[in-house]
């Protein structure tokens, strides 16, 4: 493989940005309680992370180092101050739902770490892919979990009912639990068990 | 009084920042192995708050706003879409004097927070109120309580769940949980104690 379909696959599975590196999680949590919240936060994140990781690599030679990570933050929140407002524009019902955590993608630690610790050695397309696998990789994750906590939650998948639920007449008495914020992290604890079990070298 | 007392005690039980909003969640699990350390933080996050989420609600409601530049002749102008790049900005410049300053006067304090205080620049928690501070309208007065309030949150929460994992140290944990993986149940644990204040008014 070339490195940078490498670097594209690499941190889905084996080197999942959420599961193993433990990077913006903040995020992840909180969007996860309906499928297309999550759905367009993993998005968001993947483009963020894949502009913006080859922005910094193509002026990586012209950063002073002392100053780089206000070159990088610069970059990022340009970036995502442009998500934002196009969210705003042609999704405004998702922009509400999504609140702050739309901005808090410059905090994300994800696309910070992948700038500082991959884009500012590597050429622009690798770094490009590397964010792009890193933005799949996340987004992943929260697809996983906001499938679980919207299936069980209020028993539907992308809005569409799929277990009725008894309010509206059906069998399916829906665990509130799943809404809530708790659940989403005993799933997180969950995911990195399966994945550390399935791949033992990953213990700690 | 009831008014700033009931934004304090919202922000550090009921809405708090760790465990209702997942925000500063990275450093949250990453710096909870030991007590002494995660009260460090702690402090270094209620101080970092109660400095930036005043200034940020200046910033916004006299340059940003909508109609805010009124005076300069520009009564039509909104720029509160810059408003996520100018709060980082915010930010960063505070934590670096805040660095400077405890370093000269505080040098003790300085040394123990160490690494920490660059770090807590990216950290979600600091940002995440600003943009809280935003979308709920606050003025100077509610937002400076309502930083502190999130700081000293943050604090408790992270101080709680070091304290869980320093006896956690000799408990026998199935392989693949250890470390991260158990830490995040017990997180979520905690969250769903944290639930119990919801609905307390006074």
């Amino acid at each position: 493989m070339s490195k940078a379909t490498d670097a594209l696959l690499d941190p889905i599975i084996n080197n999942n940005p959420i599961a193993l590196q433990i990077l913006g999680i903040c995020s992840a949590l909180a969007v996860t309680n309906k499928m297309s919240t999550a759905f367009t936060m993993a998005i968001a994140v993947t483009i963020v992370t894949g502009c913006s990781n080859a922005a910094v690599s193509a002026i990586r030679n012209h950063i002073p180092n002392s100053i780089r990570i206000i070159v990088q933050m610069t970059i990022i929140a340009t970036l995502v101050i442009i998500v934002d407002q196009m969210l705003k524009a042609y999704a405004y019902e998702m922009s509400k739902a999504l609140s702050v955590y739309v901005g808090l993608i410059i905090t994300n630690c994800i696309v910070m770490g992948r700038a500082e610790a991959y884009a500012m050695k590597a050429p622009v397309v690798e770094s490009f892919m590397d964010g792009i696998g890193n933005g799949l990789g996340y987004g992943l994750i929260l697809m996983l979990v906001g499938f679980v906590r919207e299936l069980f939650g209020s028993g539907k998948i992308f809005g569409l009912t799929i277990l009725s639920p008894v309010n509206d007449g059906g069998w399916y008495v829906t665990n509130g639990l799943m809404l809530l914020a708790p659940s989403a992290f005993f799933l997180i604890g969950f995911i990195i068990w399966g994945l550390r079990t399935w791949k033992p070298e990953l213990q700690e | 009084m009831s008014h700033y007392l009931m934004i304090f005690f919202k922000s550090v039980f009921i809405d708090n920042i760790a465990l209702t909003f997942f925000l500063g969640m990275c450093t949250f699990i990453a710096l909870s192995k030991k007590v002494d350390t995660a009260f460090m933080l702690g402090i270094a996050v209620v101080a970092v708050e109660f400095v930036t989420v005043p200034v940020n609600n200046l910033l916004y409601v006299y340059l940003l706003k909508k109609g805010a530049l009124a005076w300069a002749g520009y009564p039509e102008l909104d720029l509160s879409f810059l408003g996520l790049i100018c709060y980082i900005g915010v930010i960063a410049a505070i934590v670096q004097i805040l660095e400077m300053a405890l370093d000269k006067y505080l040098p003790a304090l300085y040394n123990a927070l160490g690494i920490f205080l660059p770090l807590i620049t990216v950290n979600c928690a600091i940002l995440g109120a600003s943009l809280f501070m935003v979308e709920r309208d606050y003025n100077v007065m509610e937002s400076t309580v309502y930083g502190v309030g999130v700081g000293v949150g943050f604090a408790l929460a992270i101080c709680l769940l070091a304290g869980i994992r320093e006896k956690l140290t000799y408990s026998d944990i199935p392989k693949g949980l250890r470390g991260v993986g158990i830490t995040f149940i017990i997180v979520g644990l905690v969250a769903m104690s944290f639930k119990a204040f919801s609905g307390l008014t006074f």
